[in-house]
């Protein structure tokens, strides 16, 4: 009930309105930056972070937390219009998002994953209203084994997203974990294939390669088909409004992709990739529907989307409780609490009552304020696809080299970019699925990681990965994942062969 | 591009404060909101609030490989200039031996010493290692089963533990080292019994030991840090001193009176109110040291690094 009081004290807070204004200021620029592909949350935060000095801690929280959840939602947007995600969070949704919008349903799309984000963001932000002390605890149970159990529960969960041919998809996949070895290797302090170019030092830039497979590739393929396009379909024959139906196919997977968004949110190693990966892996296990995935599956939209959101949440449960940043744009909040002279921590929420209740206060605020600026707005953007072609993709390109030269300004990133993008367009031409690419990049150096620190931890013991009891789950299910299906495979074709 | 338009406004702001003044070239070897990128922007907002240099500066940020990418880029870009300055640390030291950079610190012109942040060694509050004593006996009865998380390997938190074990009679090359990538992952890996011992800044980890997360069995200071019950390594009998010193260097070439100047505006900095500030707010150690008592320093610093990787098997 402590919580409840604090709760209304801060809706009194976040209520003021200058607050509720540098609410709409910060959820305004999430959006526009969600959008932009390349420049992150993280990045917008630091360079507004000399602001801080001239305005006061809970306005400018209030700022950052739109700022924060508003990316997520702007992130949506591109994905599912133009196939181009400008986080790596929001790539699952490209998957299903697009195909939809290509089939008129665009705005349907853009409506799930509104309210999806709205509906998962509010269920996190409550998760972290009542429960954040226990969930922080999550961050000292979780070991180095039960995060590579969980990783390779999402690999070999991924093979539904590996289209029609599993040998192109494992082809995509390696090619992701092949760029994912580049740079100097954590534990050893090797270089490995970078050629002895500074820049590869650290590895490829995951958003480099996110941007360039599915913008530039999608720029470059578009081009390539310009003069023998079919004619356009209306973006808009689907309705500018979900169906009943979708509604109804909407529901399960948002509140499923909160769950698994929050609490892996909350890890510090764990991050707002697995849970969309994990949420859609099960949507599509899950569906009534299994032939649309592939072709624009609504489920395949609204549990990602809900799963990023809730993650987005579930990073302040370490940040406010603990005072642990678990992602960069928590570390950079962290700067600005330390910036005020504040250690975030349970002190804070005794020392600073008013300024943590009113964050989390305006995170409900900000969350309705994003749907409200969002469910309106799925018409107009979903207009975007009237702009012709030849403009729309030039504005795509000059925005992706924008925002590329602006996450480290190397040219090598640029260079990559087009190496990359040339892939990705050569792996669109040959019916190469890209998200394993991707996957394969984000995951391999993470589970390379954990499986070392595991082993390391316990000298070699390869006994170690299953040493928890959460590893040993996590294990088993990932061995189900693989086993059953194949299992029932065989049955069902041993049931069909007849007698000798 | 928005950095660039941030940087314009900045300048043109200034401008009109000092007109034909030439704002400083200053690189941050490091991300947005980093060590780095803290240690090159607060001294400067600092002189600019002293009124000790008022021109303002052009902040370039470019991380990656412990600061040498930063270093390289910098060293092309702005020899002979004795207007440009870098913020560096312990960690760029490592960084070139550990990438075999081909720019080194040869290359630019040591100013100051600025801040420190000391080590810590801390492990879980029911760990049955509760002193340096125990530690030491746990290390010399089975060093692969000490396992410690800290930052990257080669770096400052790892130095430390080679030190120690190299001082009890052990090799430093048969330490079970855990490189972390954020203090927030180092901490919860031995508050929740991942490893044995962990290795991080006070900074970093005394919020936590005090929240009775984790405890600090020794700090790496010479003597005891306020606020901390641990006694340092030398008083525990192990003497090895070590810390994450930063500091700025400016360009290579820099002419005699440049650099005079620059160690002249930073002695007074750290003379103002302004820095004293800075330092509270930041929870920064005051390591001031400037000109060739610092040179000297990081002669030293560098020649401990070679020898102290060589001894872990990091570098030939």
């Amino acid at each position: 009930m402590e919580s409840l009081s604090g709760l209304m004290q801060g809706f009194g807070i976040a209520l003021q309105p200058q607050n509720l204004l540098w609410c709409f200021v910060g959820t305004f620029m999430g959006t526009a930056i969600g959008v932009l592909p390349g420049i992150g949350p993280a990045l917008t935060i630091a360079l507004l972070l000399p602001v801080t000095v001239y305005i006061e801690p809970t306005a400018a929280f209030i700022m950052f937390a739109g700022i924060f959840y508003g990316a997520m939602y702007g992130g949506s947007t591109t994905s599912i219009l133009l196939n181009t995600p400008g986080e790596s969070g929001s790539m699952m949704t490209a998957l299903e998002g697009n195909k939809m919008a290509r089939k008129g349903r665009g705005a349907a799309a853009l409506c799930t994953a509104a309210i999806g984000s709205f509906v998962a963001g509010t269920i996190g932000t409550v998760l972290l209203t009542f429960l954040a002390p226990p969930i922080a605890e999550l961050a000292f149970y979780f070991r180095p084994p039960d995060y590579f159990a969980l990783m390779l529960l999402a690999f070999l969960s991924v093979s539904v997203v590996m289209g029609t041919s599993k040998v192109r998809g494992f082809i995509s996949l390696f090619i992701g974990l092949s760029l994912g070895v580049i740079g100097i290797d954590k534990a050893g302090g090797m270089q490995r294939v970078t050629f002895g170019v500074p820049d590869l030092m650290d590895g490829v830039e995951m958003t480099v390669v996110l941007v360039s497979l599915f913008a530039i590739g999608e720029l470059l393929y578009v081009a390539s088909r310009y003069g023998k396009q079919t004619p356009n379909l209306n973006p808009l024959a689907g309705g500018i409004w979900m169906t009943k139906e979708d509604w109804k196919r909407s529901w399960k997977p948002w509140l499923r992709g909160a769950g698994f968004g929050f609490p892996i949110g909350a890890l510090p190693a764990g991050g707002a990739e697995i849970p969309t990966f994990l949420s859609y892996t099960v949507e599509r296990k899950l569906t009534k529907h299994p032939e649309e995935f592939g072709h624009g599956a609504i489920e395949g939209v609204a549990g990602p989307e809900a799963a990023n959101n809730a993650a987005a949440a579930g990073v302040l449960v370490p940040l406010l409780t603990l005072g642990l940043p678990t992602s960069a744009t928590a570390a950079i909040l962290l700067a600005a609490f330390q910036n005020y002279g504040l250690q975030p921590g349970p002190q804070l929420f005794i020392n600073s009552g008013d300024l943590v209740w009113g964050l989390i206060a305006s995170l409900y605020v900000g969350n309705l304020m994003l749907l409200v600026l969002n469910l309106p707005l799925a018409g107009l953007w979903v207009r975007l696809l009237f702009v012709p072609r030849p403009y729309l993709y030039a504005g795509i390109l000059i925005f992706s080299l924008v925002g590329i030269w602006g996450v480290s300004n190397s040219w090598v990133d640029l260079a990559m970019m087009f190496g990359v993008g040339v892939l990705g367009y050569v792996m669109r031409v040959y019916d190469f699925p890209i998200a394993p690419v991707l996957i394969g990049l984000i995951l391999g150096p993470m589970a390379e990681q954990q499986l070392r620190r595991a082993l390391q931890a316990q000298q070699g013991d390869i006994l170690a990965l299953v040493s928890t009891p959460l590893s040993a789950t996590l294990m088993a299910v990932a061995l189900a994942v693989v086993v059953v299906p194949a299992a029932l495979q065989w049955r069902r074709s041993r049931k069909i062969e007849p007698l000798p | 591009m928005i950095r660039t338009m941030f940087t314009a406004a900045a300048a043109l702001s200034l401008s009109g404060l000092a007109a034909f003044a030439e704002p400083a070239v200053v690189m941050a070897p490091g991300g947005a909101g980093g060590g780095y990128d803290a240690t090159a922007r607060l001294p400067l907002e600092a002189m600019q609030k002293d009124g000790i240099f008022t021109d303002g500066a052009n902040y370039t940020n470019k991380g990656g490989a412990g600061g040498t990418i930063g270093l390289t880029e910098f060293v092309g870009a702005n020899t002979g200039n004795d207007n440009a300055i870098m913020s560096m640390g312990v960690i760029m030291v490592g960084g070139i031996l550990l990438n075999n950079s081909t720019v080194t610190l040869d290359d630019v012109t040591p100013l100051v010493r600025l801040t420190n942040d000391t080590g810590v060694i801390a492990v879980a509050p029911d760990s049955p290692i509760q002193s340096v004593d125990d530690l030491v006996a746990a290390m010399k009865a089975d060093i692969g089963a000490v396992s410690i998380s800290g930052g990257s390997s080669g770096g400052v938190d790892h130095i430390t533990m080679a030190l120690i074990a190299k001082n009890i009679g052990l090799d430093p090359a048969a330490l079970n080292y855990i490189p972390y990538d954020s203090g927030a992952e180092s901490v919860t890996a031995v508050g929740g019994g991942a490893v044995v011992l962990a290795v991080s800044g006070v900074s970093e980890f005394k919020p936590m030991a005090d929240a009775g997360r984790i405890k600090i069995i020794a700090v790496t200071s010479e003597g005891r840090v306020d606020g901390i019950d641990a006694p340092s390594l030398t008083e525990a009998g192990i003497p090895v001193v070590t810390g994450n010193w930063r500091g700025i260097v400016g360009a290579g070439g820099m002419s005699d009176a440049g650099k005079a100047m620059w160690i002249d505006r930073f002695t007074k900095m750290h003379e103002g109110q302004a820095w004293k500030d800075t330092l509270a707010l930041q929870g920064w150690e005051d390591a001031f040291l400037a000109g060739d008592d610092f040179a000297a320093f990081l002669e030293q610093e560098k020649e401990l690094t070679a020898a102290v990787l060589k001894e872990v098997g990091l570098i030939q």
